[in-house]
């Protein structure tokens, strides 16, 4: 493992399988009286977040106190940030604080890659911009490996399954984070959207690519549907929200084309009714509230696996 | 401590116990089990990975042959609770693995392959706090090679092996390495 997670395709297949069946371990915790490992006592975890975020945060806060570290948060609003701090700023701060492990998520592209030449730590990438959401990644890949493959499941990857992620691509750091994660796994991996919500230069990413969905449902095992990030779009990618859901939205006709053992997935938010109708999304079918629980194991796995050994020596980096 | 002494460091060490007598040492225990335990009720066998696992469902299956009692058998992994996690990178977590209905008012026998400074058992003990309240806890293992860090004693030993700290202790069982062998090598080096 690397000392930060900045990018899902800085992980091997050897790292990610790691970090996969250290989650399938930790898993059982939550069955348990104590849903607690003393592991990480006495380091500090800081949730950096200058972007809304509900599930993400409440995650990793979750996994880091279910390590026994210390979780400091801070969110933008209400701190110095609003006063015109900059990020490098923050993070002197932050390093003065001692923190072990730094959480971020930003609106820009990039800026968990400025911050771990910053400081210390391990930097954790929680969603940056468009970029990249590799623990979101990590986590939809422990669902599906969990769903998918029966039995014994520790060192399996995810070689022959048909993944068909849909929607906005343009604007998902979702969906490039599993492409490069699921196809280091051995994963099949499909985007289907209308062209103008695929990003340029598509052709290079390890995936297929596809604008007519109808064709894809019959042979995917896995379809992830994408939220229309409207926050983002500051062009007219489609004629009208009421087509888009005509075309690219999983309504039940449309899941009933699915094979009988294919999983839908959604990293949600949800906008229900637009790419996901809402009696699919609380169909036996959908892994969506399956995700949530997957995320706290996923990212304590990551916690466990960046802070959990050796110190890194400063000096080496 | 399993990891700092039972890997296959020293393949050219001088055979301490072979297949027949690590059998012999492991229905000898079996038979304390019983009778420490007055005829075994309520007894859970829980190895510690990785060859405590094996040693574990081997009393267990002794333990039916002999009682015809069927002796609840699992797994529990110490890694998260080990005091040297530090002073390595991080490892890969082992399997946890409790019987249906838990541990609670259970006599918990604790099977482990070397007892050497006494850390695992302590995080083993730990890790076991967390899982619920045993009635009580005893400490079973195959080999102990002595030099305790920590006030730590063994209920059931197959043998006590006077060992130097430089001696590298190797516990070797046909489920994990494909045969039964007790070796002792000239260390030095601690993998």
């Amino acid at each position: 493992m690397k000392r930060h997670l900045i990018s899902a395709g800085d992980l091997t297949r050897a790292d990610a399988l790691l970090i996969l069946d250290t989650a399938e371990e930790l898993a059982s915790l939550a069955d348990r009286p104590i849903k607690k490992l003393p592991t990480l006592r006495g380091r500090t975890v800081v949730n950096l977040f200058f972007e809304d975020s509900t599930r993400t945060r409440i995650s990793f806060e979750a996994a880091a106190k279910r390590l026994s570290a210390d979780v400091i948060n801070f969110s933008a609003k209400g701190s110095s940030v609003a006063k015109g701090e900059s990020l490098k700023d923050t993070a002197l701060t932050l390093e003065a604080m001692g923190a072990d492990a730094v959480v971020i998520r930003h609106g820009a592209s990039g800026a968990p890659h400025r911050l771990a030449g910053w400081v210390q730590g391990s930097v954790v990438n929680a969603g940056d911009g468009t970029h990249e959401h590799p623990t979101q990644a990590l986590l939809d890949a422990f669902t599906i490996r969990r769903r998918l493959k029966r039995g014994s499941t520790r060192g399996a990857g995810l070689d022959g399954i048909r993944v068909t992620i849909v929607g906005d691509v343009l604007h998902s750091r979702v969906a490039r984070s599993n492409v490069l994660l699921l196809s280091t796994l051995g994963a099949q991996v499909t985007l289907a959207g209308p062209p103008t919500l695929l990003p340029l230069a598509v052709e290079n990413w390890p995936c297929a690519v596809s604008y007519d969905l109808d064709s894809e449902l019959p042979k995917s095992d896995v379809v992830m549907m994408l939220r229309v990030q409207q926050e983002r779009m500051t062009a007219a990618y489609f004629p009208s929200v009421r087509e888009y859901s005509r075309r690219y939205g999983l309504d039940a006709a449309r899941m009933g084309r699915l094979p009988d053992h294919a999983i839908v997935m959604h990293p949600g938010p949800m906008n229900r009714g637009v790419e996901i109708a809402a009696d699919v999304a609380d169909s036996a079918r959908s892994t969506i509230v399956e995700q949530v629980a997957n995320g706290v194991t996923t990212r304590m796995a990551v916690l466990y696996l960046l802070l959990g050994g050796t110190e890194f020596p400063a000096v080496a980096q | 401590m399993s990891q700092a002494s039972s890997s296959v460091a020293g393949r050219d060490g001088l055979a301490v116990l072979d297949a027949e007598e690590i059998r012999r040492a492991l229905t000898r225990i079996a038979h304390e089990i019983l009778e420490r335990t007055h005829g075994g009720d309520d007894v859970i066998l829980l190895g510690i990975p990785t060859r405590g696992v094996p040693l574990a469902r081997r009393l267990a299956a002794r333990i039916g042959e002999f009682e015809g009692l069927e002796v609840p058998c699992g797994s529990l992994d110490v890694t998260m609770h080990r005091d040297d996690l530090r002073l390595r990178p991080a490892r890969a977590l082992g399997r946890t693995d409790l019987p249906v209905g838990g541990v609670d008012g259970k006599t918990i026998v604790l099977v482990d392959d070397v007892l050497y400074s006494g850390r695992t058992v302590r995080a083993a003990l730990d890790a076991l706090t967390d899982l619920g309240r045993p009635r009580t806890v005893q400490l079973a293992v195959l080999v102990d090679r002595g030099h305790r860090e920590l006030p730590i004693r063994a209920d059931y030993v197959g043998k006590n092996l006077p060992t130097s700290q430089r001696e590298v202790v190797c516990v070797l069982l046909s489920e994990v390495d494909g045969r039964d062998e007790v070796m002792i090598g000239e260390g030095g080096r601690k993998p």
